[in-house]
């Protein structure tokens, strides 16, 4: 992501080094110099020197959201999608608050994004002046770094700080906000290049000879080894270098929920998702395992279950980029604090190949306590089970298409019968769980790899928090794919009601709109499903139809999620579905 | 109780330098009360380097939390080094002022206290006597305890400052510092905490 100001986008002015600019100018001088051909954003007072001066930018494209949470999780589903920085460009005071879900969002699952915020004239600050809010002060929690901008001198620098800081090491959000004077004033246009000077950054942490040796030794002696594969793999893109080491040493792989994608599904050394929702056998593995390889995953609560019971027979290596990660929550033995694609190249010539087949058959041997519970066989009473749409959409599209789940049951179920198999196609909110964050990241996405056949996979609730972003798809002639898995409730929250609180449905029946009509509404297409057999029919009509189009599927109301970890539950302690007859169903390895 | 304060907690004294840019104490003072980290004391000063504060914090935690406080502090963007002082031998001072109610019959006795401490009167009138006490936090301690055997009016603490012993800077240098992900940092228990047990298959 070096600046090339040299190779100016197409449409953009060519400004000469030296030429007095504008802030509001410098702004877009700056983002066309990082390569930013797209922005989603919304106008408001404190920004309105910036969106003027947009109009001089033809070469970037203004995606005009509605509502500003919207603008930050399309930026966030572009840079997961593309592994590029994402823009959202935002007002003062509730332009900028608006975006704080979506920042948040950014920083919990390390996605880099830069935030430009207008802020009032610098004279105005600390006067409580309108639309001003402390910014900078509101996101230092939930950003990895911020600037408050006061001087037009100091624009071009600061954006191109953001967008080193945002996209090296561990990455994160970066948030700008600029005074609207700064924006007003000139100052001559120098193009920065090259990395920042910033002498308290260091990203690029190195593990010692000496300790990857250590490691590679400990894989070797390792009975049952299991590899803990995070979202970190598919950042540091390190796909390859995984598989290329687990063929060597045949150790299994175990995913998390952002990892997915990162080890193909289909490869027979994938176990599958742990954790909370993840499947029984891989659980089992972890808890059975005598040694754990975490690669660029932090060890979330989601993850481990009870931590005093967490994997008590293995040792642990834990390969992390940010320091701060180890030891944090699991105690490890040895900690490679480097780049994972690094590590994974420097320690695969340096260990046994093995094939470690008591261990493997172990595992396979756990498995076929799920198949009992398998979907095979369910009799098609006219039911239409929300695994089966999962399960009928990753066949329809060849598992190929690029996914993007809200949070919810329908977001376990995709975990769990979207098989993926590549990286990056995958997109979802895990650290915060921000319920509405999948149709805005899924036009984010979409703009990122405009090829793809791009689904949202929403639940009827969390589709209506930001289900107004359906007008944003629609004015800028966005094709995304909509599955509303509507269960008619908060689904996730009244399973937990089911199992923990009584079965009391405290505020979770839900009443939504006729979601047909709601796509009509804004001139797109609405389709509905209620029986299995028109799942596949309606899923090749969605694809064949230009522009965005619904899909309302009328799933069984009071289906779980299982297997399920209860919070703070050792991690192999789950609550199953129940065995046959009854006609739920728990893997849908359904032909 | 803060999670982080366990049976092996201690006092340790951390020097960090820092650029002196607007908000750097509101990062440190957020990452200190949002992971739940106990701060005994922070002081901030200029250095002799222009753009560069000093900060020195008294903490309570164990070697684990610190390291992960340490690296915490790292990831801050404006934070240049940070040393824990637990690993360097070092001189500790805290400066105090301490008011005491002192009339003419109990005055001498104050005064002999003082100077047991080696402290100087800064101040005094009919009632009071003010003491300025330089010393280690455990002696200004001991002299808050036995002045509280007359009537403390005021009390102030500077808060620790610190600094290595010797030739050993503070500010460890450039490229030799690296928070080195390249020596302990890199952590490795030969012994594991967790036993090897087989699974009979
Ligand atoms: C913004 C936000 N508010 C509340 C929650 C808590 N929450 C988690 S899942 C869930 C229910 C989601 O319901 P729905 O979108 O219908 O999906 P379902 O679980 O039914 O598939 C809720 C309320 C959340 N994750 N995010
Ligand atoms: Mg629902």
């Amino acid at each position: 992501m070096t600046a090339n100001p040299a190779a100016p986008l197409p449409g953009n002015p060519r400004t000469a080094p030296g030429a007095l600019l504008t802030g509001a100018e410098i702004i877009w001088e700056a983002l066309a110099a990082e390569g930013v051909d797209v922005v989603f954003g919304y106008p408001g007072g404190a920004i309105m020197p910036a969106y003027d001066a947009m109009l001089k930018y033809p070469g970037i494209r203004h995606v005009l959201v509605r509502h500003e949470q919207g603008a930050a999780h399309m930026a966030d589903g572009y840079a997961r999608a593309s592994g590029r920085v994402g823009v959202a460009i935002a007002t003062s005071g509730p332009g900028a608050t608006n975006l704080v879900t979506g920042i948040a969002t950014a920083m919990m699952d390390s996605v880099p994004v830069v935030f430009i915020t207008g802020q009032v004239s610098s004279t105005l600050l600390g006067t409580d002046g309108f639309q001003e809010t402390d910014v900078t002060g509101v996101t230092l929690p939930i950003t990895k770094h911020n600037y408050l901008v006061t001087d037009v001198a100091d624009i071009a620098s600061t954006i191109r700080e953001a967008f080193f800081l945002a996209s090296s090491g561990r990455p994160g959000p970066v948030l700008v906000d600029i005074c609207k004077d700064a924006q007003q004033a000139t100052a001559p246009w120098h193009p920065p290049h090259g990395t920042p000077r910033l002498p308290g950054y260091r990203p690029e942490p190195h593990a010692p000879d000496e300790m990857l040796e250590r490691a590679a030794r400990m894989i070797d002696q390792a009975e049952r080894p299991v590899i803990l594969a995070g979202y970190g793999i598919i950042k540091a893109g390190a796909g390859e270098l995984l598989r290329a080491f687990v063929e060597k040493t045949g150790v299994p792989v175990a995913s998390t929920l952002l990892g997915l994608g990162g080890f193909a599904a289909s490869h027979p050394m994938s176990l599958g998702m742990m954790g909370m929702h993840g499947e029984a056998w891989v659980n089992n593995a972890i808890q059975e395992a005598d040694l754990l390889i975490a690669l660029g995953m932090r060890f979330d609560d989601r993850v481990t279950g009870r931590l005093a019971t967490y994997a008590p027979r293995a040792r642990k290596i834990h390969v992390e980029v940010d320091r701060s990660e180890i030891n944090k929550l699991v105690k490890v033995d040895i900690a490679l604090i480097d780049d994972v694609a690094r590590v994974l190249s420097a320690i695969t010539p340096r260990v046994q190949a093995k094939t470690r087949e008591p261990w493997l058959a172990r595992i396979a041997g756990m498995k076929g306590d799920s198949a009992v519970r398998d979907i095979q066989g369910l009799p098609d009473e006219g039911r239409l089970y929300a695994a089966h749409v999962l399960h009928d959409l990753w066949r329809i599209t060849e598992g190929k298409a690029l996914v993007v789940t809200d949070v919810g049951q329908h977001q376990m179920w995709e975990a769990q019968y979207y098989k993926h198999d590549y990286a990056r196609k995958l997109i979802t909110s895990g650290g915060l769980g921000t319920m509405g964050f999948a149709l805005p990241a899924a036009i984010g996405a979409r703009f990122a790899q405009p090829g793809d056949d791009v689904w949202v996979v929403a639940g009827d609730g969390g589709f209506q928090m930001t289900a107004c972003e359906l007008s944003t798809a629609a004015q800028e002639g966005i094709k995304v794919n909509i599955a509303i898995i509507n269960n008619g409730y908060l689904g996730m929250v009244r399973q937990w009601q089911q199992f923990f609180y009584g079965g009391r449905y405290s505020s979770t029946p839900m009443r939504s709109p006729d979601f047909v009509k709601l796509a009509e509404a804004h001139g797109l297409t609405g389709l509905r499903v209620t029986q299995r057999s028109e799942v596949e029919a309606t899923v090749r009509l969605a694809q064949a139809t230009p522009g965005t189009v619904v899909i309302d599927f009328r799933v069984e109301q009071e289906d779980s999620v299982y297997p399920m970890v209860p919070s703070g539950a050792d991690l192999a302690e789950m609550i199953r579905r129940p065995p046959p007859p009854s006609p739920l169903v728990e893997t849908a390895e359904d032909p | 109780m803060s999670p982080h304060v366990s049976a092996s907690s201690r006092t340790r004294t951390l020097i960090a330098h820092v650029e002196d840019k607007p908000g750097v104490l509101a990062r440190i003072a957020s990452l200190f009360r949002r992971r739940g980290y106990n701060i005994q004391s922070l002081t901030v000063g200029r250095t002799a380097e222009p753009g560069v504060s000093r900060m020195t914090l008294m903490i309570d935690a164990d070697d684990d939390t610190a390291r992960r406080i340490e690296a915490n502090l790292y990831k801050l963007v404006n934070v240049l080094d940070v040393v824990d002082l637990a690993d360097h031998a070092a001189v500790n001072r805290e400066l105090a002022l301490i008011k005491v109610k002192a009339d003419v019959d109990t005055r001498p006795r104050v005064l002999q206290i003082a100077d047991v401490f080696h402290a100087r009167v800064v101040d005094m009138d009919r009632e009071t006597l003010t003491i300025e006490s330089t010393g280690t936090h455990d002696q200004i301690d001991g002299l808050v305890d036995v002045l509280g055997a007359f009537e403390v009016l005021d009390l102030v603490r500077s808060g620790v400052i610190a600094m290595t012993r010797g030739r050993e800077s503070s500010r460890p240098q450039p490229n030799t510092h690296v928070p080195s992900p390249t020596s302990e940092e890199q952590q490795s228990w030969p012994e594991s905490s967790t036993t090897a047990t087989p699974i009979s298959a």
